[in-house]
């Protein structure tokens, strides 16, 4: 409103020179977070976002679509891994710390002494693949088949009716959420008490997509990594739990019938407010549940759960 | 710059002393198994130490033999302007991105090597040694030829004026002269192997594993920082751990340098 005022009382031509150094301060001032060139009411900030690798992508997607309705919030999103942003969230260096495992009791006991009161919102659902070789014959495997090749138990493909082939683990980081989950879904078998590790043997590979490459490489390998990294160069086993095994599908882990189904989460400190608190509204909302369908997720409350019970 | 080096010394110290308390300090040095986010934990380093030394030990095998005679060729053999190319060359080796090399290892020598050796898998230490010693070729070559040029020329012409051919001089008067440079070329190459990160990180697979042969995946001090500092928590055991590894490693640096240091001396004198 002042631009007008001193637009009125300024010769036109070094009005229109400053009007545009003018215009450039504002704009550098409304990055900055200025409220001055937005309508009243409309929201505006900055959220930083941190952690998995799994969701990275989906949130990525969801984000833009947010920024598209609210111009004026700005959301960097970052991976790392699941402890990355747990960390971070723990360290105050995010807003919102997504993860694809829930927080362990240990670390809402680090985050309580840091001051920080982490609560949890359940952002979509996710499968769990295990991809090996276009080249293995083998097809399928049962849970206890994946422990025993995770903990080194068994090293031959032969074993499960694939080529006389020394098998090759791979495994993310120990920052991965689906590092943990994996650990105690397959190589704990959901057990509390069981002390099993990885086989030390186990490749640790930095990225999902490091992953992807090995086995595409490599027809002795086997890893694992969340359903949206699925590609059509390497083959996702069908998993079972006790008799009939299922391929890592939306459809199967809507039902629950894939075994290795999780949730996907994001956590902030408290109650969140301002544009954290519109940004998670967006993310459950319709809106923002058709990207991580479209990045190959299950979204939550979906169709298929809700009309079963 | 000698109070730069000490406080970092001293930074590091304190963050890896917060560790023993908690951690026994000999479970840390001799430890067989690191399992950071088990619960217990494990922080046994000895698989690190000896995933780094591995492949530190393949990478100067390598690069030792190949950048001492290119040293060799360029100080006393190669015609003058050959001299200038090659120098440059060398120069150019230097200015290869870590993670460029890191990045041909996994799409290209990881699978070669699978392949020509019939591996489990191409992610291993020989990958890691073949790459670092490519990096290291440059300290090698520069700091030896610069040990051979200054061995005086008296020397070379005394063994000329006995009948020696131009072999015999360069190899028993000139490179045992130029010994003390030499070996202090080696020292920094190896420091320059030790705390590479971004290949091994890259290449090696990173498993935990005591390692017994170079042909086998392994992981070292310095992988296992870089993997994972982002995700703990400031103040955690394993944060405090992680300063432990990164404490041993300065130790290993430093006592590398002092030894280069010692002989470049020896060899001005």
């Amino acid at each position: 409103m002042w631009i007008r005022h001193y637009d009125k009382t300024q010769c036109r031509q070094a009005h229109h020179k400053k009007e545009r150094l003018i215009a450039i301060m504002i704009l550098a001032a409304g990055l900055a977070g200025c409220k001055e060139t937005v309508k009243p009411g409309e929201p505006t900030g900055f959220i930083q976002v941190k952690g998995s690798d799994t969701i990275v992508n989906a949130a990525q997607m969801v984000s833009e679509e947010f920024m598209k309705q609210y111009p004026h919030v700005f959301i960097a999103i970052t991976g790392g891994g699941s402890g990355v942003g747990i960390a971070s969230l723990i360290n105050k260096t995010c807003n919102i710390a997504t993860a694809s495992r829930e927080m362990k009791p240990k670390e809402i006991e680090i985050a309580q002494k840091h001051g920080v009161n982490p609560k949890e919102w359940i952002v979509a659902y996710d499968g769990v693949a295990v991809i090996v070789n276009e080249k293995n014959p083998v097809e399928r495997l049962t849970i206890e088949e994946l422990h025993r090749i995770f903990t080194g138990k068994a090293t031959n493909w032969k074993e499960f009716g694939g080529k006389d082939l020394p098998i090759v683990t791979l495994s993310r980081e120990v920052s991965s959420g689906t590092h943990m989950y994996f650990k105690e879904e397959v190589v704990q078998l959901g057990k509390k008490d069981n002390k099993d590790e990885f086989s030390n043997k186990t490749l640790l590979l930095t990225s999902s997509q490091a992953i992807v490459e090995e086995v595409v490489n490599n027809e002795a390998a086997i890893g694992y990594l969340g359903m949206g990294y699925v590609s059509e160069r390497t083959k996702a086993l069908l998993v079972s739990k006790n008799d009939v095994a299922y391929p890592p599908n939306i459809d199967n882990v809507q039902s629950k019938k894939y075994p290795l189904s999780r949730g996907l989460y994001f956590y902030t400190n408290g109650e969140p407010n301002g544009v954290a608190k519109l940004f998670i509204d967006f993310t459950l909302g319709p809106e923002g549940q058709k990207q991580f369908r479209e990045a190959g997720f299950v979204p939550i409350g979906g169709g298929a759960i809700e009309q079963k019970n | 710059m000698i109070l730069f080096v000490v406080s970092i010394f001293i930074f590091l110290l304190k963050d890896a002393l917060s560790l023993f308390g908690a951690y026994g300090i000999r479970y840390f040095l001799f430890g067989k198994n690191w399992l950071p986010i088990s619960d217990p934990p494990k922080f046994g380093m000895v698989p690190l130490l000896l995933g780094s030394l591995y492949v530190t030990f393949g990478a100067i095998i390598i690069c030792v033999p190949l950048g001492v005679c290119s040293a060799m060729f360029i100080a006393e053999v190669a015609p003058s302007h050959l001299k200038h190319v090659l120098k440059s060359l060398v120069e150019i080796l230097a200015a290869i991105p870590s993670v460029v090399l890191g990045f041909i290892g996994i799409v290209w020598l990881g699978p070669f090597l699978r392949n020509m050796l019939h591996l489990s898998t191409g992610m291993c230490g020989l990958t890691g040694s073949l790459l670092l010693a490519f990096m290291a070729l440059p300290t090698v070559i520069s700091i030896s030829e610069d040990a051979l040029i200054g061995v005086p020329k008296a020397y070379k012409e005394a063994a000329f004026g006995l009948g020696a051919t131009r072999w015999q001089a360069l190899w028993r008067i000139v490179l045992p002269s130029a010994s003390s440079g030499i070996i202090a070329a080696v020292m920094l190459g190896i420091g320059r192997v030790i705390g590479e990160t971004m290949v091994v990180l890259m290449v090696t697979g990173n498993s935990p594993v005591m390692p017994t042969s170079l042909l086998q995946p392994l992981r070292t001090l310095t992988a296992t920082i870089a993997g994972e500092m982002g995700e703990t928590v400031a103040g955690s055991e394993h944060y405090f751990a992680l300063f432990a590894v990164g404490l041993i490693l300065f130790v290993i640096t430093f006592i590398i340098n002092f030894i280069a240091d010692l002989c470049l001396r020896r060899a001005r004198k």
